[in-house]
């Protein structure tokens, strides 16, 4: 098996991609707001519904339901663990960094102090075609914060 | 020297292609010596386009370096060289579905030949061309009918049809094994249909559809129809005056040729009764500040400047073909269809789409791996320098119809060896395993 292939798909990411934590999709009950997002990647069927509760401008609570490759699956799982309980403007300021280092063309390493498991994503950035993968959930939080309008 | 050769006559055989001839068939296609990944490309995806020969793009740089100029207009050498180098490919490429010169028209694509057909309906039905277009015309109570396995480019502009006449879009519907259930096509072709339009083999299931049977049912209504060849022109003997179908739609690039050229196939005099889609240059005889009256077929069709090199090199691309001849291409893929067919059946936890081994099919196959998402079949394939299609293959509904979102479609050509599909084979049966898939 080449490196390529094992950079894109690391365990940790073949792992998450079963385990989905935030799945499935719940109610939010939790004070504060709530909002939600679906994003669709038309090119192959990948698809996200997430909602993000707020509360006190922390994001309290973030859960999903979605159908799609490993990498966008295992990609809303480790945001899901990563931002939860985290300050809002925090949470969007980790989205910017993880986009970053994606559509870096592997110019840019993930800070893995930043970015935990998420950094394990960083191979995907040297594979233009699979970026709207691993973004898929990123985007449908960062448009439930706004949607939440908090 | 003419820029389109005359083709050999074509053996009739039944015999496919040997190994030996494929492999020297591959020698025309430098693309096909190239790694990927450190790989030998395995090129799996000559359904979404195929590559090109030599002769080809020689075709192509030659026309550019000698002949090229406006085709159709002024008087000057070159312009005569470039207009007879442009008609010249038209006969060629008539001649390799057995149309006259005058019945084909040059389009950017095949979604561009239906969208032809689609918009030149909808002039009718505003009353555009008169008396002679009537029977284009479309409207309330009036049908158009589609299949349930029709590639979007055959979908989307009949829906769009139907949203501006008013008129009812309707499908046969697909069974479990990928054919048409053609017991409830008298339920929906009925005397209300104007039109139907199928494709001939299916891009996602491998099916070939019975043409003949649907056009006796189109024809006992008087309905139009239009067969969309993308996946047939390149692959096997197609005559459109044998098929009796009133239009054919293919594109280039899917039979060697370049991108950006297709072709429309119409009867004469129904091209000649219809309205025009695209308006303005080189496409009529006399205009005043009021009005205009427009050429005859294929002219009628091809306003502005065309895509003449593009054309001239779909010429050599039909003469490789016609040379190396339609039904040995068939047999040979014919044969590569059944052995993706039995040996992806073969590994566990694959799911193929369409007809089942044994049943005729074209030389592709379309699959769902239990467990792994096509787009992550597809990347493991690519770091052992295969090349495949995965996604909804532009057929939403087909895979809507069968559960999935996604599948992995491995297509043949002419140049593809059983090597080649054993080695694809042979990474398929890995797939599970790597993502863990139990």
């Amino acid at each position: 098996m080449s490196t390529g292939l094992e950079q894109l798909y690391q365990q940790i990411i073949l792992d998450h991609a079963k385990a989905r934590h935030g799945s499935p999709l719940r109610e939010y009950d939790g004070a504060g707001r709530v909002g939600e997002s679906h994003q669709l990647n038309p090119v192959c069927g990948d698809e996200i519904t997430l909602r993000a509760g707020v509360a006190d401008g922390t994001l309290t609570s973030v859960t999903w339901d979605g159908a799609g490759c490993a990498i966008s699956m295992a990609s809303a799982s480790v945001l899901t663990d990563l931002v939860q309980g985290l300050p809002r403007d925090e949470v969007i300021a980790l989205v910017d960094a993880f986009r970053e280092v994606l559509r870096s063309r592997g110019r840019i390493e993930a800070d893995e102090e930043v970015l935990g498991d998420a950094a394990a994503f960083s191979g995907v950035s040297r594979f233009p075609a699979r970026v709207k993968c691993a973004m898929l959930a990123w985007v449908a939080l960062e448009e439930s914060l706004l949607a939440a309008n908090a | 020297m003419p820029v389109v050769e005359t083709p050999v006559t074509l053996t009739p055989s039944d015999a496919g292609l040997t190994d030996a001839e494929v492999h020297r068939i591959r020698n025309d296609f430098p693309i096909l010596g190239t790694e990927v990944n450190g790989k030998p490309l395995v090129y799996l995806d000559s359904g979404a386009t195929s590559q090109n020969p030599v002769s080809v793009m020689e075709a192509e740089q030659e026309f550019y370096e000698q002949r090229n100029a406006a085709v159709h207009r002024g008087a000057h050498t070159l312009a005569v060289e470039a207009t007879d180098a442009y008609e010249d490919a038209r006969a060629a490429v008539a001649r390799f579905i057995g149309a006259r010169t005058d019945e084909l028209v040059w389009t950017s694509n095949a979604t561009e030949g239906i969208n032809l057909v689609a918009y030149a309906m909808s002039n009718a039905a505003a009353g555009r061309g008169g008396d002679a277009a009537r029977r284009f015309a479309v409207g309330p109570g009036d049908t158009l009918v589609v299949t349930e396995m029709e590639h979007h480019a055959n979908l989307i502009p009949w829906q769009e049809l139907a949203a501006r006449t008013g008129a009812e879009l309707r499908f046969l519907p697909v069974d479990d094994d990928g054919a048409l259930r053609l017991e409830e096509a008298a339920a929906v072709i009925t005397p209300a249909t104007k039109l139907v339009a199928f494709s001939h083999a299916s891009n996602v299931l491998g099916t070939i559809n019975p043409v003949a049977e649907i056009v006796r049912l189109a024809q006992s209504v008087g309905a139009l129809t239009l067969l969309d060849a993308c996946q047939s022109v390149p692959h096997l003997p197609v005559d459109v005056k044998d098929l009796d179908v009133d239009f054919l739609v293919f594109s280039g690039h899917k039979m060697l040729g370049p991108t950006g050229i297709g072709a429309l196939y119409g009867r004469a005099e129904l091209l000649n009764a219809m309205p025009p889609f695209l308006t303005g240059g080189s496409m009529i005889t006399t205009v005043t500040m009021e009005r205009a009256e427009y050429l005859p077929s294929p002219n009628r069709f091809e306003a502005g400047t065309q895509r003449i090199s593009q054309a001239v090199a779909l010429g050599a691309a039909a003469n490789y073909l016609a040379e190396t001849g339609m039904s040995r291409v068939e047999a040979w893929e014919s044969a590569l269809g059944a052995r993706l067919v039995e040996g992806l059946g073969a590994i566990p936890g694959i799911r193929v789409l369409g007809p089942r081994a044994g049943v005729p099919r074209i030389g592709l196959a379309a699959f769902d791996v239990d467990g792994v998402h096509a787009h992550d079949v597809g990347q493991f394939l690519d770091d052992r320098g295969i090349a495949v299609r995965v996604g909804h293959h532009c057929a939403q509904p087909l895979h809507r119809r069968f559960g999935l979102t996604a599948t992995t479609r491995a297509s043949t050509y002419l140049y593809t060896t059983t090597d080649e599909v054993d080695a694809f084979l042979e990474a398929v049966a890995h797939v599970r395993p790597f993502f863990g898939a139990n």
